[in-house]
């Protein structure tokens, strides 16, 4: 008979938790989020033995504070949810940092492992430890690993095994000064008479109340004992204690370390050395744009002609399915409504993959850290942290998965922020409509005209940003307290791993919504407009006067007047929801230019619209409302429909005022007429 | 021996901790980073842009900004 039981991974960030994670668990995982929050959460199985484990992945933290989101995410899963095992993954190479974690998760009281991983770095470092000294010391199991090639594996899942049938104490070796552990007792003491406190380790609650931890203290508030605990808590000089615990840690690691481990501190490691070229004063910079700039190109030139193979496809799909249909209306509801809206989820596929393959590499090489020790000095003049410069530049490409890359980023107001100013990147997409109507009306100097709205979109995100910090998402700075762990060569399972997870999460979450929009505006323009004879789906409906979605365009036209746009151009933007570059089309069919843009743009040149309104037009689609892929992706990563509308309305609205003022502006001072 | 902090130091130059001063969010997160009293830090560099700076204590390497390593009072050794 097989036990089910829960095992939890906990460890620092950039320790091998994701690698070993893999390894344990293979292909079965399952990425989901916590509860409430949009910190990623990743579960999956493995049976060992009788025991079936349910292994869950934790935040990588390096204390277990209440000041993080993944710390107190973390503790709260340690505390309320009792995982039988926890294995805490530890970085041999860093052993001294790594170990404070370990402290803190043994006065938690629970069952801890400990996998001492990347021992094979450690061994070429020149480090000899002593895993056996290691586990007397603790008074915990210590299993050497090395995720990245899958060695003791096996070893780490037979001690999960005989530390679950283990009858448990808990010691700690983990003391403190006199002085802290003779006032800590009397707060033990306290906690252990009232049963509110029962399910929380008393003498991590008791610690906690002297660090000073304000969760902890709210939760401590609740109690009727808190009068008797309040009065210990009094007595002591809070910041001297917490400088005190934390030091005291440390000392303790440090004796430890003495004992069980002969570690070579010595020599200059490779890592500092490629951080004397990669983060120098004078290369780092580019070094950097070198590697932006192939990032981009491997995600967006690469990707075009498999994006090209998917369209061609698709479209063949659509004819040849609309040919063999013989009820009009099914043909095109088949062929232009559901098999379209298909390809244009699939459509942004390679672009993701190739994306959060090159973010992989990045991530997991230890090159990400140093992108954003780099950029962070410009990025924080508008609050963000340096890392949401790749995300943004990603945008220039694609915004969808610019949305998706912003998942590096540990804060969640400043991920947030990101996600809301990226689609004012201009993307690829958008690219077709300025080219059009630039090359319609500005002649020679389209080339500026472009760059300038370029130019307008970073303007508005960086403005929006610093708009967004001071209003709706205001708040302290988060500290800038980073890692820049060594240098690692990346895995190329654990980069196609992460790929393939990215690629599953936009096409199930995203997907949907992106399909019910392309199918709902396919709706819209085949309808046949209230009193309308027409017959529904047929090209003589499609996006006309004759259909739903002309009429919206008709009604809306006072709105769009004052921006010198008339009902045709509504219905173009309005089918740019579904994709930006469809605008161009879209205006071709309602110029009457067919599918020549050549024609087209001779119709706009020749007087359809004024160049004003063409500029304005131009304008209105960099800002407005993003694509339904693009919606659906900020929809996925915000978690919250109010975000994502926001983000919409924002844009619309901005979108809006800018045209008008282009427009207005223009007219009055007799410019482009 | 002279309190600084540590944003004034120059790169290359070895300091031991005297005290970690500051709001309380980042102040205990700079403590559990490994940077309480006594703790020798080596000042790496700057960035190019001039913030942030880097650091290296316990065998690891750590960057703060300017506004984070004002924090931190330190003695210059050696």
């Amino acid at each position: 008979m097989t036990e089910k039981i829960t095992v939890a991974l906990a460890g620092n960030p950039n320790v091998g938790k994701t690698s070993i994670f893999n390894a344990i668990t293979g292909s079965k995982q399952h990425v989901g989020n916590w509860p409430g929050v949009t910190v990623e959460r990743k579960m999956g199985k493995r049976v060992h033995n009788d025991l079936e484990m349910e292994i869950v992945d934790l935040p990588g933290t390096y204390s277990l504070t209440a000041y993080s989101l993944d710390e107190i995410i973390a503790r709260d899963f340690i505390i309320e949810e009792k995982p039988d095992i926890v294995v805490q993954v530890v970085d041999a190479t860093n052993l001294e940092r790594n170990l404070y974690l370990t402290t803190q998760l043994m006065e938690l009281g629970v069952n801890l492992i400990i996998a001492l991983n990347m021992t094979d770095l450690s061994l070429a470092k020149g480090d000899r430890i002593d895993a056996g000294k290691m586990q007397e010391f603790l008074e915990v199991p210590v299993v050497s690993t090395i995720g990245s090639k899958g060695n003791g594996i096996e070893g780490l899942l037979d001690e999960i095994t005989k530390e679950f049938h283990r009858p448990q104490e808990t010691d700690n070796v983990f003391t403190y000064d006199d002085a802290i552990e003779k006032i800590s007792q009397d707060i033990e003491s306290v906690l252990e008479s009232d049963s509110f406190f029962i399910h929380y380790p008393s003498r991590w609650f008791s610690l906690k109340l002297l660090e000073g931890d304000e969760n902890i203290i709210r939760k401590a508030k609740e109690s009727d004992s808190y009068p008797d605990i309040e009065k210990i808590l009094n007595k002591v000089d809070a910041e001297l204690l917490e400088a005190k615990i934390a030091d005291q840690r440390y000392k303790t690691i440090q004796t430890m370390l003495r004992q069980v481990c002969n570690i070579n501190t010595c020599s200059l490691s490779g890592s500092d050395m490629v951080d004397r070229v990669v983060t120098n004063k004078y290369l780092g910079i580019p070094v950097f744009l070198s590697l932006m700039w192939a990032a981009f190109e491997v995600t967006f030139t690469f990707a075009t002609p498999f994006m090209n193979m998917i369209d061609i496809f698709f479209g063949w799909l659509a004819e040849a399915v609309t040919n063999v249909i013989s009820v009009p209306w099914l043909a095109s509801l088949v062929g232009e409504g559901m098999i379209a809206g298909v390809g244009s989820v699939l459509i942004f596929l390679p672009n993701i993959l190739l994306l959060f393959f090159m973010i992989s590499l990045m991530e997991d090489s230890g090159y990400m850290a140093r992108a954003a020790f780099i950029m962070d000095k410009l990025m924080s003049r508008i609050g963000l942290h340096g890392k949401s410069f790749i995300p943004l530049v990603m945008g220039f490409g694609c915004n969808v998965p610019a949305i998706m890359a912003t998942r590096t980023i540990e804060d969640t107001r400043d991920r947030l922020i990101t996600i809301l100013i990226t689609p004012f990147m201009s993307c690829g997409a958008r690219l077709p409509v300025y080219v059009l109507l630039a090359g319609a009306f500005f002649g020679r100097d389209a080339g500026v005209v472009i760059f300038s709205l370029y130019a307008l979109g970073i303007l508005i995100a960086v403005v929006s940003a610093k708009l967004m910090r001071g209003t709706v998402l205001r708040g302290e700075d988060t500290p800038f307290i980073m890692e820049l762990p060594s240098y690692r060569v990346p895995t190329l399972k654990g980069s196609a791993i992460h790929m393939w997870e990215r690629g599953r999460i936009y096409l199930k979450k995203a997907g949907t919504i992106i399909l019910i929009g392309v199918v709902g505006v396919w709706l819209l323009a085949s309808m046949p407009a209230p009193g309308s004879n027409a017959v529904f789906a047929s090209d003589a409906v499609y996006g006309t006067t004759q259909s739903v979605i002309g009429v919206i365009g008709q009604f809306m036209e006072p709105l769009v007047a004052p921006l010198g746009f008339d009902w045709k151009i509504a219905v173009a933007l309005l089918f740019g929801v579904v994709a930006k570059e469809i605008v161009v089309g879209s205006m071709g069919v309602l110029y009457g230019a067919g599918e020549n843009e050549d024609n087209l743009s001779q119709i706009l040149a020749a007087g359809a619209m004024t160049p004003l309104a063409g500029l304005g037009l131009m304008v209105f689609t960099l800002l407005y409302a993003p694509c339904f892929a693009c919606i659906g992706v900020i929809k996925r990563e915000t978690g919250s429909w109010k975000w994502t509308m926001f983000q919409l309305l924002y844009g619309t609205s901005l979108a809006w005022i800018f045209a008008f003022i282009v427009y207005q502006a223009g007219s009055r001072m007799g410019l482009l007429v | 021996m002279k309190e600084e902090t540590l944003d004034f130091i120059e790169p290359d130059t070895s300091v031991r901790v005297l005290k970690v001063t500051g709001q309380k969010s980042s102040r205990k997160r700079i403590l559990d980073m490994g940077l309480t009293p006594g703790t020798r830090v080596d000042v790496v560099r700057r960035a190019p842009l001039g913030d942030p700076v880097e650091f290296k204590l316990k065998g690891y390497n750590l960057s703060l900004r300017k506004r984070e390593a004002e924090t931190v009072l330190v003695e210059i050794v050696e």
